[in-house]
């Protein structure tokens, strides 16, 4: 039983040593040798400040901006610490809505954020993505359906030619990896940095 | 559904069944303690393990001595890991000043990852530091892996062996599938999650100016080396709260599929090992044969009930499937493939969420984890678990023609069926006996945040992940409490142990008796009759003991979804 209880005791701390912190003090360096950018977070900085990260969505409201899908992530209330309050596309704290299909909350969200939608474009289909949270609530991308629907607006925000938006959209639209896995879709933060850069604002956002 | 949906799914097959022999070979031969590729650089360390913790890897141990063996590891484990979340605040590495994990949860955490479930009571970003993250969970999701592997090895001796009184030795077991199988497959693994965008880093979380000029601060950590091992030890813990549903956690479509196959890949093979083991690999491609069938039953209905859409969202004319909880990137096909291998093995990772599931396709998921993770299941563990199956099959067939059953030359006694009925049995008492109760409790009716039919399938959910091990939840209930701490932590112990001590005893057991030739009367179990049949008995038995709740629960919400009604909590 001795035995058994030393042999437990040290092959426990020995495993623990090498698959607890030699094997993911390794794996950091080794990563930040070779992959130091995405080791360190897909970061995107512009002008000496970081604006986010590559794979992180944020949450874009103005007009002139295209819009991410809606967020579920909640933060600490100021307020009351034991509460939450709604706090979209918060990377601190990460989390899906977790209504069921049959919820009445879900469907007057849904229900609210549709009204929105067709009043901004009324010519097309509202493309799902745009009315349902994301499993993170920090999706990165939409889909390519959901960008164009958003280029009525942005258009008339910015006054820019809704063709020049598309164009931007298009080339912005990454395909099925190998061609074959996963969606189509677009990077809401990289399409607005292009859309910054198309041209500056005029008129209000 | 499309066609897109549909190839991805066939390749996904193809790649595990493609990656079944070879894996199989290899790991066959690590178990069996030949020499293998790796023996030059990891044998001096394997010896060196030895000689410090004073074991004689020659010396094998009878099932007793094993099951103990199993045991101590696990009480240690427990106490480490207990420790270090209740210490995390005053230890290294914690760069967010998280404070220490309080008594109820860490009790929780740490039952939850030394029985391989990870479930999660807590959210990793804001509850964990880095030293929890790394030190505490990351080793216990290795060690945890490889005792499934150790106890599948073990039983799998029984039935190769015979006229002995030993099984194996469960320390040279468990120190060969860390350093020979687990390991050497995760450090190119965590490479290639880093390459396709996993963070893996030391620096504390960033403070970030989005373009609207809101400040964003993003949780950092290191990431990839756990996300690696998280899915090829079906353990499913993820470094955020929502798991791999996280951009850092699964990037791409491409870390997507390959996290999938990772998930499945070991209990694949080890159907292989069974089959080299026992000396006829066709037993072993049997047994994968009748997963296979349940787990492309399980996708198609998912991916159907998925790509249909829910019934507030079709009630709003919208199309293009139910998109509530799930990620652009995967899509309805690749997070329906996802949610039905996660449960179909142990591992509860997750990369939509299933609570916002529609009614049926949550159903799978669940109905899976009831029959108690055997589809595929989780490395080794559903390897035993389908075998317990085989034998309850054996004996049924072996009733039918009035015939002492065998199964590869062993006679399959009363002993055995006991020990059997026992492990199968184990696991609705926990899962159906603790939702009883928490649906009469007040403190267990605190918990879901749906109304409804759909309140219930959460309670349902989460004791069903805990017994079977899983870990994914129908993450709407409120499980930090002490009430379901405590309750689903007796439920993960029970399930956890109550399966794998019977194995242990079929193990041994079955090592002591004699061999009996096979004779015209015996029942060839590597053909597709057998395989009819070990399907026949699972969903006989899971359809008995569990059709009661699905109704009270999924099938009732699809009827009610269908007829436009919804349920509004708190009302």
């Amino acid at each position: 039983m001795l035995r058994q209880l030393r042999a437990a005791l040290v092959l426990l701390t020995a495993l623990t040593v090498i698959t607890g912190l030699a094997y993911p003090l390794a794996m950091t360096g080794l990563a930040g040798a070779i992959f130091p950018a995405k080791a360190a977070g897909s970061l995107i900085e512009r002008g000496g400040t970081t604006v986010g990260s590559g794979l992180i969505g944020q949450n874009f409201t103005g007009a002139g901006y295209f819009h991410g899908r809606p967020s579920a992530t909640t933060a600490t209330d100021p307020a009351n610490a034991s509460k939450t309050v709604p706090a979209p596309y918060n990377a601190a704290n990460s989390s899906g809505s977790n209504l069921g299909p049959t919820s009445a909350a879900l469907a007057e969200r849904v229900k609210g954020d549709l009204e929105t939608l067709k009043s901004e474009n009324a010519a097309a289909p509202v493309p799902i993505d745009l009315v349902t949270t994301s499993g993170s609530g920090l999706d990165p991308d939409i889909s390519p359906e959901a960008a164009y629907f958003q280029v009525p607006r942005v258009a008339k925000s910015r006054r820019i030619a809704e063709d020049k938006l598309r164009d931007l959209v298009a080339s912005h639209v990454e395909g099925r990896s190998l061609g074959l896995l996963g969606e189509p879709r677009v990077n809401v933060l990289a399409l607005n940095l292009a859309l910054e850069g198309l041209a500056r604002p005029s008129g209000a956002l | 559904m499309t066609l897109n949906g549909w190839i991805q799914i066939a390749l996904y097959c193809a790649v595990v069944l493609a990656l079944v022999k070879p894996l199989g070979s290899y790991m066959t031969r690590v178990f069996a303690g030949e020499r293998t590729l790796l023996s030059p650089v990891l044998g001096p360390v394997e010896r060196g393990l030895y000689r410090v913790s004073g074991i004689d890897a020659r010396q094998e141990q009878h099932w007793l001595a094993y099951t103990g063996a199993v045991i101590l590891f696990h009480v240690l484990g427990f106490a480490v890991l207990y420790a270090m979340l209740r210490l995390q605040a005053v230890l290294p590495l914690n760069p967010a000043d998280q404070a220490a994990v309080a008594p109820d949860l860490a009790f929780n955490t740490s039952t939850s990852f030394i029985t391989n479930t990870n479930w999660q009571s807590y959210g990793g970003e804001t509850t964990l530091s880095y030293l929890s993250q790394m030190l505490g969970l990351t080793h216990q999701n290795f060690l945890s892996a490889a005792t499934g592997m150790a106890v599948a090895v073990a039983l799998i001796r029984g039935f190769a062996r015979a006229s002995t009184g030993t099984i194996g030795s469960f320390w040279v077991d468990v120190t060969r599938a860390t350093l020979y199988v687990l390991l050497p497959i995760c450090i190119p693994y965590t490479l290639f999650l880093v390459w396709q965008g996993i963070p893996q880093t030391l620096s504390p979380s960033i403070d970030a100016m989005t373009l609207e000029g809101a400040k964003q601060t993003i949780a950092l950590g290191p990431v990839a080396s756990q996300v690696a091992i998280k899915m090829l030890g079906t353990n499913g813990g993820g470094f955020f709260n929502v798991n791999a549903a996280h951009p850092f956690e699964n990037p791409t479509a491409l870390s997507n599929f390959v996290q999938m196959v990772s998930i499945f890949v070991i209990g694949a093979a080890l159907t292989n090992v069974f089959g080299r083991m026992v000396g006829d690999e066709r037993q072993g491609w049997a047994i994968l044969g009748a997963m296979g069938l349940l787990f492309v039953a399980g996708v198609a209905v998912t991916y159907w009930a998925e790509a249909n859409g829910g019934s507030v969202l079709n009630g709003f004319g919208l199309t293009g499937g139910n998109m509530e909880g799930k990620e652009t990137r995967f899509g309805i096909a690749a997070s329906a493939l996802f949610a039905v291998i996660t449960t179909a093995a142990s591992c509860g990772a997750v990369n939509a969420m299933h609570d916002s599931f529609t009614a049926l396709g949550g159903l799978v998921p669940l109905l899976n984890m009831q029959l108690g993770e055997i589809i595929i299941g989780g490395v080794g563990a559903g390897l035993y678990g389908i075998l317990i199956f085989v034998i309850v099959a054996i004996f049924v067939a072996g009733l039918m023609v009035g015939r002492t059953p065998e199964y590869l030359g062993k006679k399959i006694e009363a002993k055995e069926v006991k020990m059997a009925m026992l492990g199968i049995l184990c696991l609705p008492l926990m899962m159906l006996g603790f939702t009883a109760l928490a649906t009469v409790l007040p403190a267990g009716l605190a918990g879901p945040a749906n109304a409804g039919p759909h309140g219930f399938t959460e309670i349902l959910y989460a004791y069903t992940s805990a017994a079977a091990n899983n870990g994914s939840a129908f993450g709407g209930l409120t499980a930090n409490t002490l009430f379901y701490n405590s309750t689903l932590a007796i439920g993960m112990l029970v399930g956890r142990f109550f399966v794998k001590i019977p194995v242990l005893a079929i193990a041994g057991s079955l090592a002591a008796k004699k061999r009996v030739p096979a004779s015209a009367g015996t029942l060839p179990t590597h053909g597709g009759l057998f395989v009819g049949l070990l399907v026949g008995v699972i969903l006989i038995i899971g359809g008995l003991t569990f059709f009661p709740s699905l109704a009270l629960g999924p099938v009732v919400e699809h009827l009610a979804g269908s007829a436009g009604q919804t349920f509004a909590a708190g009302g």
